[in-house]
């Protein structure tokens, strides 16, 4: 039963609205029809043939028996790798489909013995809560080995504290402190001096997967979902069993609070172990300190790394890092001023997926479809909304009420969306972090010969703007016989894993960097001493799971960055063609002072003039090739 | 000859002497040493140089090897003048002395030697300048007739007199003279074979003077067989593995001579020679065990087809190697030992003699 079980979840897919009975039905149609061997994917096919012709009845669809739970944890672990996952997830399980068929026909069912009842099933069938789900698979949220964990939880705390900051129009001042409480475990203390959280909703914040503020707007910001630091909670919770600590005071003159905060996985609901008020020598902000296990590394990939990038992209913050062995590092603000605010946008419509607008539509205010389309979308005037109802049939769409379109006539909207012709999204909902700023602050960071850095011009791929900016730093005490350091960013997150799976790495390695006179296999990353600094910049950062790690590679976004990467790799090229071009001079000038001599000295030998004559020839030599070098 | 030698050397050294002193950038003219510049007339027999020519003005990116000619060209003068002779290995560690102009591997200095030579179209010999390589061995109905260093009087080699051993060509051949009665000379490539038909006596039984090569044939082996066969006007045929080195490289270089030192290939070269095996078309005849032609041999095939002057003159040369490359294998001398070890005496060598009109050219 397990394991065919597991064998249908692969084929989950195809399957999932057929195969409803797992092994059991399968089973029963391999009795009816021995002759024929049934796979796991013909199974329902075959069956559904044996039901008509044996019972000649065309039921197909009539009889709806009650759908088993169990799909939904199915459906969940299926679709691992999809963006909507959580969407999926939080909606309540979708309508049996039209095509059920029923199990095997009633002549052969009398011989099997049925090993469970649908009564039996349906009795160990419950509804599963996320945390719980991510308690299981917390790999998809980037706490899947102890050194990626510790730096996973980190990020997290960070994003939300920067996020705060900005969004309160406060310059950051992050305090990250990692103490190492004994072998493999540590404690982590993130302090930023943001707005606060309100009473109310610390618990929840902390204690609840799924709640942000975030998610529900089209901005740029470095959360998005609002698993983050609950997520970081629950893995706390779960390697130590201990509670989150958090203290925030709200501003001056007010209580700072302190809440001990555990998780109730199966209810994804906030448990508040302790609270009260606390003395706190801040005026406002918060402070987030949880226990938990994890291995801490240096090199590539590691904390101190990601903490020096996250100051590198944020100019405006200013961060201070204790590391566990006891390092302190002092990230001075560069730059006194916040990056101008990301404005919040309504979804254009050429990126709204077919559920999405289902969805849309079913909650809007507007008055009729069309009024829908116009206030709940950008760049969708009167004239288009009537282009897209009349495409769909639906008339002209001022008269149907946009929650009473059938889910047929919704599908025919979003199919009639792409066939009109719709502006591109307002791209100044964008915040770059600045080719000037990105330059300046590797300058500060990298001891190389020479920086370039480029901004590009926002673009926008699937309905959604975004923003690509490139900064390069080359030579000096870089290594120069290993591959190039790639650093990614989106939204001024440095990305730290699964480099492989990026656009952006794509996009490097699809550049020809032997052009700009660097060293590149096929297929691989240039060669050379050269940090390369890439970030995205969009109002929907496409990651290619929840752990944010990797930006999924559409068509638009490879092409912008490397349009960014070829501005820079051009400036680097001319650079160092230069700089050959120079020691090739040097090298000249050696040359002649060097084998001049030896054509004196030979001269000499063969006509046998004196010494005197010797010098004149070379000291006349060298003036007629120096003469000629120059010009 | 020692003179001429040295004034060609001081004429060119006050040229550009004379021009530095003028302010100019001194300039050599060499003539071009590649098949390129070499053409073939078959009535003279052998490549000429199409006088096409590269000249090196020193500039900064040439005054290193422009310094290391001139002092190539002072170490001739001194040998010229003392009457003593460098290797080519030698003079380049007499090059170890001369500091940054120095040369890192003996090629380089080989190439600049080379282009001296070239220069001045004359024999490297008369630089004072000779070769390392082993000139060849003599085996057969021949009497060389020598001179002894010290006494000067002729001493009379009988190359019958050999044994199981052979003569050796010396360096310089001028002076050789003979006595013969052989009908031919067989030019053979490879020393095994050679040893087979010296063991066997084949020599007596042809009535003629063998000659093994040992690859390609150096310029006193050339300048040798050349002396011989038209001082008594008898025929060479070559006997090499039947591959694109072979024909190429070693029959080509003995028949007409090199397209790297053309101007002396008047001397160095054998027109009269022609082509006994082994041939494509002996290797389907004689159903030859074969090896795969390797990228190397296709390459050097398709070039000789394309760009040397040689082949490109000979009609049954092109269809010859076209036969090869389109076989796609090769087969060595010792192949015919699959038919047994002395078939090459007993079969192949009476039958291909008797059609000697049938060799290729």
């Amino acid at each position: 039963m397990k394991t065919s079980a597991n064998a249908s979840v692969k084929n989950a897919a195809k399957l999932s609205q057929l195969d409803l009975f797992g092994a059991g039905g399968m089973e029963a149609s391999k009795k009816s029809a021995p002759q024929k061997p049934a796979k796991a994917g013909e199974a329902p096919r075959q069956r559904a043939a044996s039901a008509r012709t044996a019972g000649g009845s065309r039921t197909r669809g009539a009889r709806k028996e009650p759908l088993p739970g169990k799909r939904t944890a199915r459906k969940i672990v299926a679709s691992h790798s999809e963006p909507d996952l959580l969407d999926t997830a939080a909606e309540p399980t979708p309508p049996i489909a039209a095509g059920v068929v029923s199990p095997a026909p009633a002549s052969t069912a009398g011989k099997v013995a049925r090993r469970e009842s649908a009564e039996s099933m349906g009795a160990r069938q419950r509804e599963i809560s996320v945390s719980e789900f991510f308690t299981k698979n917390r790999h998809l949220l980037g706490f899947d080995n102890p050194a990626k964990s510790l730096l996973t939880a980190t990020k997290e705390a960070v994003d939300n504290s920067l996020d705060a900051c900005e969004e309160a129009g406060i310059l950051p001042a992050l305090e990250i402190v990692i103490e190492e409480l004994e072998e493999e475990r540590f404690r982590l203390t993130v302090t930023d001096n943001g707005p606060g959280i309100v009473k109310n909703q610390i618990p929840k914040i902390f204690g609840k997967l799924l709640y942000g503020s975030k998610f529900h707007a089209l901005k740029q910001s470095r959360g998005q979902q609002g698993i983050g630091i609950s997520a970081a909670g629950m893995y706390s919770q779960l390697t130590t069993g201990k509670p989150v600590q958090i203290i925030s005071r709200t501003g001056k003159g007010k209580p700072a609070h302190h809440y001990e905060i555990a998780i109730d996985t199966a209810k994804n609901a906030p448990q508040t172990v302790k609270e009260g008020i606390v003395e706190w020598d801040r005026d406002h902000g918060t402070r987030v300190s949880m226990d938990l296990s994890g291995v801490y590394k240096k090199g590539r990939r590691s904390l101190d790394d990601y903490v020096g990038q996250t100051a590198l992209a944020n100019p405006h913050a200013e961060i201070f890092y204790r590391s566990p062995k006891g390092e302190e590092f002092r990230y001075e603000r560069i730059v006194n001023e916040l990056p101008k605010e990301p404005l919040s946008i309504r979804p254009h419509p050429y990126g709204v997926e077919l559920g999405i607008l289902m969805r849309m539509m079913k909650e809007s205010r507007g008055r009729s479809v069309a009024g829908a389309l116009q206030s709940d979308f950008s760049r969708v005037s009167a004239k288009v909304a009537m282009e897209i109802c009349e495409a769909a049939g639906l008339g002209p769409g001022t008269k149907t009420k946009p929650g009473r379109l059938t889910p047929a006539e919704v599908e025919r909207l979003f199919k009639a969306i792409p066939k009109v012709r719709i502006m591109s999204p307002p791209t100044n909902c964008l915040s770059p972090i600045g080719a000037e700023m990105i330059e300046g602050g590797m300058k500060k960071s990298i001891a190389a010969d020479f920086y370039a850095s480029s901004t590009r011009a926002p673009a926008v791929y699937r309905g959604n703007p975004f923003q690509i900016e490139v900064g390069l730093a080359h030579g000096g005490q870089l290594p120069a016989d290993e591959l190039i350091d790639l650093w990614r960013f989106a939204n001024r997150v440095p990305l730290q894993y699964q480099q492989s799976a990026c656009a952006i790495t794509r996009s490097v390695i699809t550049t020809d960097w032997k052009k700009y006179g660097l060293q590149q296999s096929r297929g691989a990353l240039p060669a050379g001493p050269m940090v390369l600094f890439v970030h995205i910049a969009s109002v929907w950062v496409p990651f290619t799971s929840e752990s944010k790690e990797a930006v999924a590679t559409y068509p638009e976004i490879v092409k912008e960055i490397r349009l960014g990467l070829q501005e820079c790799g051009r400036r680097l090229g001319m650079f160092l063609s230069r700089r050959r071009r120079l020691a090739e001079e040097e090298k000249k000038k050696s040359y002649i002072e060097q084998y001049i001599p030896h054509i004196g000295i030979a001269l000499r030998e063969i006509l046998g003039f004196s010494a005197r004559e010797e010098a004149k020839v070379v000291s006349r030599l060298k003036d007629t090739l120096e003469r000629s070098r120059t010009i | 000859m020692a003179q001429t030698t040295v004034r060609k050397i001081r004429d060119r050294a006050e040229d550009v002497h004379r021009k530095i002193l003028k302010g100019q950038k001194p300039s050599m003219k060499f003539p071009l040493r590649s098949l390129s510049n070499v053409k073939y007339d078959p009535k003279a027999g052998y490549f000429e140089m199409r006088g096409r020519k590269k000249v090196r003005t020193l500039t900064v990116s040439t005054v290193k090897t422009f310094a290391q000619t001139l002092r190539m060209m002072a170490l001739s003068k001194e040998l010229v003048e003392q009457d003593d002779i460098a290797t080519k290995r030698e003079a380049y560690y007499v090059s170890k002395n001369w500091d940054a102009a120095r040369f890192l591997e003996q090629p380089e200095s080989d190439a600049v030697m080379d282009d001296v030579e070239a220069l001045f179209e004359i024999n490297r010999e008369q630089l004072g300048f000779v070769p390392e390589e082993k000139g060849g061995e003599i085996a057969g109905r021949l009497i060389i007739l020598d001179r002894d260093s010290e006494t000067k009087k002729t001493l009379r080699i009988d190359c019958t007199k050999f044994g199981s051993g052979a003569y050796s060509i010396p360096i310089s051949v001028e002076h050789l003279q003979f006595e013969t009665d052989a009908k031919f000379i067989l030019a053979i490539e490879t020393a095994g074979m050679f040893q087979r038909l010296v063991k066997h006596g084949y020599w007596k039984q042809a009535g003629c003077v063998l000659v093994s090569m040992g690859g390609v044939p150096t310029r006193a082996c050339r300048r040798f067989v050349r002396r011989l066969a038209d001082f008594k006007k008898i025929p060479v045929y070559v006997f090499v593995d039947g591959d694109p080195y072979g024909i190429s490289n070693i029959y080509r270089t003995l028949k007409v001579g090199s397209g790297n030192a053309a101007h002396l290939n008047e001397f160095f070269c054998v027109p009269q020679a022609t082509f006994l095996g082994i041939t494509p078309q002996d290797i389907v005849d004689y159903k030859l065990p074969t090896h795969p032609l390797k990228d190397v041999d296709i390459k050097r095939a398709r070039d000789a087809i394309k760009n040397d002057p040689f082949f490109q003159h000979h009609r049954p040369w092109q269809k010859a190697m076209n036969h090869l490359l389109d076989m796609g294998v090769r087969a060595e001398q010792q192949a015919l030992a699959k038919h047994g070890l002395n078939y090459v005496i007993e079969r192949y060598l009476p039958e291909k003699l008797a059609h000697t009109e049938r060799f290729l050219p």
